[in-house]
């Protein structure tokens, strides 16, 4: 109920499916501010595609932050940026990729 | 720190990193804020920002737009005369709980009353935070303050409850983990002519958090996720904030009353006949 509404904000990018079976999903690149990150977890726990882990990395600040595991998934929803509350972590819209609609 | 952020321009970069603490949520809400101002297509030049003192009082210092950090308690009386001043201008106040209802509570209520042009948006994180984590009239019975080491015994207000009953023609409440939904609430204040009122329930690990032993800022956002109801046209007296109780979300008003400005210019009008 509450995680369907979170990263709505760049749905307008998505396109109609072209047909029954198939939708168009967005893709995205995320990029890290790392010594901006104070290693809350938020981006971590709540993206939608699980795309982020935290890393074992230090940043300036003695923090941990995130990293990409899982490039390929980000649908470029956009809810990292809306979340992190250090304007550390934003994603890209890269390309569309043609994907089986799993539902 | 040369690496950009799409919302760095209308962040005072020099300042962040900003000094809430890891797992804060007034930043997250300051990110919908931002994200709420682009998606308003408001005059970015024709906005102005205020807040009063207390974590969520650095907002006004953080955001690179006409911005007001006032004295404790006053941004609303501020905020009444930059908007009587210039009517054309969406003023902004951007304060913390225990800034706006404990020593502004009197400025809030009657700025709802007259309908004064301006949105409110209150990061409730149930105490003062900035000074230490004291009891104050939004923390819920029974929650342990730095001065309420048993827990609180004085009822808290219900802050929609309050600007409902007040006058205000827009009022909602929202978690920081409601992103979107926030945002368009915000986007919704903005459009609104007259006082609107937006509740915000933030995580605060560090004074609210630690002393009821409630984890770090990523546990109460899990709190949010799982006892949050969306109840949208709720009677706002049905949602009430008790300790770790379920917590009714939604918007409540949305409805049309003439807004301070236009009824008194517009009445005095009919009185003077255009005469001044
Ligand atoms: C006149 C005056 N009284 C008291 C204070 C001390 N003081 C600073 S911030 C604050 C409370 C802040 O609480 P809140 O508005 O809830 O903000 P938060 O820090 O929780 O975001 C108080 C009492 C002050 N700065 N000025
Ligand atoms: S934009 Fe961010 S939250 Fe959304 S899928 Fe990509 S990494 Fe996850
Ligand atoms: S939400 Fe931001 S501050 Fe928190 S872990 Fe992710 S990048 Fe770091
Ligand atoms: S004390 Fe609480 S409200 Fe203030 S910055 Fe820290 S977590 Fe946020
Ligand atoms: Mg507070």
């Amino acid at each position: 109920m509450l995680l369907s509404s979170l990263g709505e904000k760049k749905m307008k990018y998505w396109r109609k499916p072209l047909d029954a079976d198939k939708v168009k999903v967005p893709h995205g690149t995320v990029r890290i501010v790392k010594d901006r990150c104070k290693g809350c977890g938020f981006c971590v726990e709540y993206c939608p595609r699980n795309v982020l882990e935290i890393s074992d990395e230090f940043n300036v600040k003695g923090y941990h932050p995130p990293y990409v595991k899982n490039e390929e998934d980000c649908v470029n929803c956009g809810l990292c940026e809306l979340i992190c509350p250090e304007f550390a972590i934003y994603s890209i819209l890269e390309e569309e990729l043609e994907e089986k609609d799993e539902q | 720190m040369n690496e950009k952020h799409p919302m760095d321009y209308l962040l005072r970069e020099d300042r962040i990193p900003h000094i809430w603490c890891p797992g804060c949520g007034i930043g997250s809400s300051v990110s919908c804020f931002i994200m709420a101002l682009e998606e308003s297509g408001l005059d970015l030049k024709k906005v102005a920002v205020v807040s009063g003192i207390g974590c969520t009082g650095r907002v006004a210092g953080y955001v690179k737009l006409d911005s007001f950090h006032t004295t404790h308690g006053r941004a609303i009386p501020f905020a009444t005369g930059l908007a009587l001043a210039n009517p054309d201008l969406k003023v902004i106040v951007y304060s913390g709980d225990g800034d706006l209802i404990a020593i502004g509570g009197n400025h809030f209520i009657h700025a709802a009353r007259r309908n004064v042009n301006m949105t409110v948006i209150c990061i409730n994180n149930f105490l003062y935070a900035m000074t230490g984590g004291q009891v104050g009239p939004t923390t819920p019975l029974f929650a342990k303050a730095s001065t309420s080491p048993y827990g609180n015994f004085e009822q808290p207000f219900n802050l929609v409850h309050l600007a409902a009953a007040s006058g205000a023609v827009y009022v909602a409440r929202w978690t920081a983990l409601h992103l979107r939904r926030l945002t368009k609430a915000m986007v919704e204040a903005f459009k609104k002519k007259g006082f609107s009122f937006i509740e915000v329930i933030s995580p605060c690990p560090t004074s609210y958090a630690r002393r009821n032993r409630l984890g770090d800022g990523l546990a109460q956002m899990k709190f949010y996720h799982d006892n949050s109801i969306i109840r949208h046209g709720a009677d706002p007296k049905d949602t009430d904030i008790g300790f770790q109780t379920k917590i009714v979300v939604g918007k409540f008003i949305d409805k049309e009353r003439p807004d301070h400005y236009t009824f008194m210019t517009q009445e005095l009008e009919k009185v003077t006949g255009g005469k001044k």
